[in-house]
């Protein structure tokens, strides 16, 4: 192999592994970028579907005012009901709790009841049995209307005006 | 924050491409380099790689769809670039003595394991909050892992460090596994006591001092650990371990005052392992005189003048002599890499490093829990702390101690723990960045069955 190939062939290698950095590097910076035009869209989304639910004008209950109490439908605690005001609400069997239930199947901090703009959501804050939206078992905080029942332990809640 | 993170897998794929063409890249100039022409095994070697690399990225697409874009390419592209030094050493030694054996091969199927485990993780903890649930049993698990090279039988000395375990044909570094789990560990407790830590308690001098019996049991599992450390000669993983307790406690209590008291106390050992230990001093004064005429820096000084020797540019691939520095496919890979690269090339290397830290920073930043906070910042403080030390040692800005380069350097155990590392990353970063579930339509009746995703 002759002198000028070899170094031609070292040139290629470390333009090839700037190359690789380089890119590496302006994909994080496409990734801060792309999820500044991804909320954008998002909104346009939103629009469209605001305006597409318009056209539909479907007045329906739950649109009607905003949740404002959170009931214990069934389990030992059964008809306890605890205001919204104070969320984000934790939920669990500890001192700390804003909705405290007497219940073997629950954590010390179970989960927790927050809301952004006007959804609610519930997150489970890593209980051991798990905290339940429907028959799944969630892993993310998830959105929650009038009337969703959750099901933490042997207690399910739910939202109420 | 509404910010909605997108998937970008598709230029995860781009990255990883590119990732594999230095990969391969290196191992072909290696063959030219050395014999003047592309390797005969240059294609089942590239499509071994390809295949593992496109598996790792088909788990991420099937278990972890938001999961950071960059980590994987990047820790592709290293550990290519590791395999291909690795075989160039392997050619250079085995040419001058026929009888010894090659490594590349058996970092290969290392390599293999890690990207097993790496998919595995990915496909079995659907969530890293279920760790938490195991904060003692990883510390107590680490903890023994840490002793069993102690024990007779299986624990063996090599290069006077007795951090090793020998089962049949296998041999095992328990000390990187147990780098992971004391992450967990520190950070399942941290994220329980952290308000206890920082508020409760007497303020002595600068630093908020937290009550015995908060930081009791973390102190004592650091404790324990970091002992059998220094009782088995392994340097460079006490000063990790002590580095990793001192940002996570600093970072969950948001105190700087643990630094100070920390950098105090690292200080006060220090000198006092350099007046009671032999192994120490050699190491300083390695340090600082290395080119003494009694000096025992052979293999610091034979590592100094080889990228003194690879310059600005290096000498190429394959063509510099970088089997003179002895250990130069382990502990020695960065000053061989500088030898054939350059300092282009190891500054590249190193920012890679960098990106990767970045990334594990920016993923504890954008994570909503606190514990996976704490995790990602821990593993991030893990990674920079093991390439500050490393090449820290190697470029004599500081005392010489033997940790492993991650992903480059020879060494199964660290590199199937640096995989389990990246992994755990990834299902942070794809729980922080994954956008809000959909609504439930609330004019759906809610009583009546509905479709639910199990996804």
């Amino acid at each position: 192999m002759s002198e000028p190939t070899l170094v031609l062939i070292r040139f290629a290698y470390l333009a090839i592994l700037w190359i690789f950095v380089l890119a590496a590097i302006s994909v994080i910076r496409s990734d801060m970028f792309g999820a500044r035009v991804a909320r954008e869209t998002g909104r346009r989304d939103e629009r469209r579907a605001a305006k597409a639910s318009k056209a539909r004008s479907k007045p329906s209950k739950a649109r009607r005012g905003d949740p404002t109490q959170v009931v214990i439908v069934e389990g030992g605690n059964s008809g306890e009901l605890v205001p919204l005001a104070g969320a984000p609400l934790l939920i669990g069997r500890g001192n700390d709790a804003a909705i405290r239930l007497d219940d073997d199947y629950v954590s010390t901090r179970h989960a927790r009841i927050a809301s952004s703009g006007d959804q609610w959501y519930v997150e489970d804050l890593g209980s051991t049995n798990g905290t339940y939206v429907g028959s799944s078992r969630i892993t993310q905080p998830t959105a929650i209307s009038l009337g969703t029942r959750i099901r933490i332990g042997k207690t399910i809640l739910e939202l109420r005006r | 924050m509404e910010f909605v993170h997108r998937r970008r897998r598709g230029a995860e794929l781009f990255l990883l491409i590119l990732s594999l063409v230095v990969g391969i890249g290196a191992y072909a100039a290696v063959g030219l380099g050395v014999d003047g022409e592309v390797p005969t095994d240059l294609v089942t070697h590239g499509l071994w790689l390809t295949v593992l690399v496109v598996g790792a990225h088909v788990a991420i697409r099937l278990r972890a769809a938001y999961a950071d874009p960059i980590l994987l390419p990047l820790v592709a592209a290293l550990n290519g670039l590791g395999l291909a030094m690795i075989h160039r050493i392997d050619l250079a030694r085995i040419a001058a003595n026929p009888d010894r054996s090659s490594f590349a091969p058996s970092q290969l199927m290392w390599m293999t394991i890690g990207v097993v485990l790496f998919v595995t993780v990915l496909f079995t903890l659907r969530d890293h909050r279920r760790l938490q649930a195991f904060t003692y049993t990883a510390g107590l698990v680490a903890i023994l892992l840490l002793i069993l090279p102690l024990l007779p039988g299986i624990g063996r000395t090599i290069n006077g460090a007795r951090i090793w375990i020998h089962l049949g044909p296998l041999s095992f570094q328990p000390g990187e596994i147990a780098k992971v789990l004391l992450v967990i560990a520190f950070a399942g407790y941290l994220v329980l006591h952290r308000d206890a830590l920082a508020l409760a308690g007497r303020r002595v001098l600068f630093v908020d001092l937290p009550r015995g019996r908060d930081l009791g049991p973390i102190l004592a599992m650091w404790l324990v650990s970091l002992g059998i450390l220094v009782f088995q000669n392994d340097l460079g993983s006490s000063l990790l371990f002590f580095g990793l307790f001192l940002v996570m406690l600093y970072v969950s209590t948001e105190r700087p005052g643990w630094l100070l008291v920390g950098g105090v106390l690292f200080g006060a050992g220090a000198y006092f392992g350099y007046l009671t230990t032999s192994h120490v001093q050699v190491r300083v004064d390695g340090w600082l005189h290395p080119f003494a005429q009694d000096s025992n820096a052979y293999q610091l000084v034979q590592g100094m003048y080889g990228m003194a020797w690879g310059g600005l540019t290096g000498r190429g691939l394959g063509q510099g002599a970088p089997q003179t520095t002895p250990i130069s496919w382990s502990d020695f890979i960065l000053p061989s890499l500088g030898e054939e690269l350059g300092l282009t090339g190891v500054v590249a290397i190193i920012l890679i490093y960098g990106l990767i830290v970045e990334r594990g920073l920016r993923t504890a930043l954008i994570c909503r829990d606190d514990f996976g906070k704490l995790v990602a910042t821990g593993l991030a403080v893990v990674f920079a702390l093991q390439v500050f030390v490393v090449v820290g040692g190697v470029t004599k800005l500081i005392p010489l101690t033997g940790l492993t380069t991650p992903f480059l350097s020879q060494g199964g155990s660290s590199l199937v723990a640096n995989w389990v590392i990246i992994a755990l990353l990834l299902r942070i970063s794809d729980h922080a960045r994954r956008p809000p579930p959909e609504f439930l339509d609330p004019d759906a009746d809610v009583d009546a069955t509905q479709v639910v995703s199990l996804r």
